[in-house]
């Protein structure tokens, strides 16, 4: 039995003589913590100033005099009032609800764009944003949910976003659970559908109030911000991402396919179920209080990608940030460009997003499923 | 047995795609599959990584079913290399490497000095450490497969199941993946399509035809020209290689019509 013990022997592997980094893998490995807390800071600044600026310019030391007085109850002269109004009442929770969606669309994309497989996807490819807007139509429409008093509308395009997701989940489920292909197509099919459906009650609708509903939905803006509709949405929004950001090494695996992400302990059919549920939530929060803000979410996982890599450990913490950074500026220019009068947001976004989003793409030579 | 096939079964679709499959992997054996295209070699594979679940029969682990054990634990014990490509995502090399820790560490912790270690010389053993840091989208179909591969070992599992490891890579790096599962010492289930690599490096083969085990054994025992012939329908001479006596076939084209 020579040949046996010949095949026992163990040949010597042949080791070539790269010269081996120090630490493989520290190209993209430095720390969070850095960019973290520089990104929170521009953050930060990026808010005050964009409270203060608008029509009505408020110099950032009376913006944050006015903010600090209003967080620790302190008192302002009387003459103060209108400014203090303006940035209290309307600018301040208009700026926070563009953190909250900027950053939000950023981390349903990235999400969306590893549960489907797919570097077009972003939060509306599940049909989600048009099930909103039939939602809404049909509160105008028909007066239903009067209970909701002046949250009717948002509610009933939660509502219409949550009951799109279920029809999309129905649809494309199968025995081989949610498979990306299938989620894609049944979202964009259903898509179609739902916008037959609105066509529809905007045509019979007998005022011009469900055209200008469904323009709003369809355009995104964050004009509807109040006090009110804001902490519901940032808390799911908060909450959302937490949940994700701990999925996050399993989406990793994920992206190697989903035989290799099986033999590397995921259950791939949970978790398209979970990442469908979480980001339908997300989305549809969203969706009932600024619309579909396109864009965004489909390009800032894209250009965090480029900036730190595809793990997902960094990018689901700081595409929220970059996204909404982004969006209090995008936002800034919308309503400031040709004030009195606002600019539609998806305008400002794609516009000042695209040529950005494009030189980067060039100068890194960025690929994303393939070459 | 470490692994033991048990009547295994797999229908999709009223169609029986593997049936009553036994097949017994010992300790440090290598054993391989070999059949014809649609033969039912990857559906089998498949149940041993747990991408999918056996319609009848079972996969047994140390005389357990692996379905009682938690996904998680038998990729502790179960690495796969398989047919996919590598990702979507322009990861590092490096960080598709340590992924393969994934089933030994909770949530997003991240890797130890000795796990850290432990790519390293993975990475070391398949020849791409000085691709670390490079983006495995900008890498040729063979060295993906080799960090791939790297990425299987870093998982320090008792058995090493390979779906055609040997695609894409030139004959040098055949040679050397294989070399390295002989030397490595683990236990090894390998779907190969080149009958003489099988014959090379396999202690024992199984040969499927229509999901069913037609023969199984010793190379010496298995590949015989009768069997190609019954199984692949084409004509071999079966010679013993010169230097260690391993049944190689030799293949002659078929004159023109």
């Amino acid at each position: 039995m020579n040949f046996i013990v010949s095949k026992r022997r163990p040949a010597q592997p042949s080791l070539p003589d790269h010269p081996a980094p120090a630490t493989p893998g520290t190209g993209r490995g430095l720390g969070l913590g850095l960019p973290v807390i520089a990104l929170l800071a521009v953050l930060l600044v990026s808010v005050v100033l964009a409270i203060g600026l608008g029509p009505a310019t408020i110099s950032p030391a009376d913006t944050t005099r006015y903010l600090w007085a209003a967080l620790t109850g302190g008192t302002l002269p009387a003459g103060d009032l209108t400014g203090y109004q303006i940035i209290w009442e309307v600018r301040t929770p208009r700026v926070l609800l563009a953190v909250v969606i900027g950053a939000g669309l950023s981390v349903v994309g990235v999400t969306v764009q590893a549960l489907v497989r797919n570097a077009l996807a972003d939060p509306f490819v599940l049909g989600v944003s048009s099930g909103a807007s039939v939602g809404a139509v049909t509160v105008i429409v028909t007066g239903a949910l009067g209970a909701f008093g002046i949250h009717a509308l948002s509610a009933g395009a939660f509502a219409g976003a949550l009951a799109a997701s279920a029809l999309v989940y129905l649809a494309s489920y199968s025995r081989a659970g949610l498979t990306p292909l299938r989620l894609v197509l049944t979202g964009t099919a259903m898509a179609y559908g739902f916008q037959a459906v609105m066509s529809v009650l905007v045509y019979l609708a007998p005022d011009g109030e469900a055209t200008h509903t469904v323009l709003f939905w369809m355009l995104g803006g964050l004009g509807a911000a109040t006090w009110g509709s804001l902490p519901t949405v940032a808390v799911i929004v908060a909450a959302g991402t937490f949940l994700l950001h701990r999925h996050a090494r399993t989406l990793d695996a994920m992206a190697l396919g989903d035989e290799t992400a099986a033999s590397l302990g995921v259950d791939t059919a949970a978790l398209r179920r979970t990442l469908f549920v979480l980001t339908s939530l997300m989305t549809g929060a969203m969706v009932a209080v600024s619309g579909a803000i396109g864009f965004v979410g489909l390009v800032m996982p894209h250009l965090v990608r480029i900036l730190v890599g595809a793990r997902h450990s960094r990018v689901l913490v700081l595409a929220p940030l970059v996204g909404g950074i982004f969006m209090v500026w995008a936002d800034l220019v919308a309503r400031t460009l040709v004030a009195p009068r606002e600019l539609p947001l998806g305008v400002i976004t794609a516009l000042v997003g695209v040529p950005v989003f494009i030189t980067l793409m060039r100068r890194k030579g960025y690929v994303f499923g393939g070459r | 047995m470490i692994l033991r096939l048990d009547a295994l079964g797999v229908e999709r679709n009223g169609r029986a795609l593997v049936r009553d499959l036994s097949l017994e992997v010992g300790a440090g054996q290598i054993v391989g599959l070999v059949g014809p295209n649609g033969s039912g070699k990857s559906t089998a594979l498949r149940c041993v990584y747990r991408a999918l679940a056996p319609t009848t029969g079972a996969v047994l682990l140390h005389d357990r079913d692996l379905t009682a054990l938690t996904r998680r634990e038998s990729a502790r014990r179960i690495a796969a290399l398989t047919q996919e490509g590598g990702s979507e995502l322009d990861f590092t090399v490096a960080e598709i490497v340590a992924l393969g820790r994934a089933p030994h560490l909770r949530g997003n912790q991240a890797l130890g000095a000795r796990e850290q270690e432990l790519c390293r010389r993975a990475m070391t053993q398949l020849d791409v450490l000085h691709l670390a840091d490079r983006g495995v989208l900008t890498l040729s179909g063979g060295e993906r497969q080799r960090v791939l591969a790297a990425r299987a070992l870093v998982q320090e599992p008792e058995v090493l199941v390979l779906d055609e490891p040997t695609n894409h890579l030139d004959i040098r790096h055949q040679i050397e993946l294989l070399t390295l599962l002989r030397a490595s010492g683990l236990t090894v289930v390998i779907v190969l399509h080149d009958l003489n690599l099988a014959a090379a490096v396999c202690d024992r083969i199984g040969v499927l035809a229509e999901g069913a085990l037609v023969a199984a054994g010793t190379p010496r025992e298995v590949l015989t020209a009768r069997l190609v012939r019954a199984v692949f329908g084409i004509d071999a001479t079966v010679v013993p290689h010169p230097l260690t006596g391993d049944p190689q076939l030799l293949y002659s084209l078929g004159a023109p019509a």
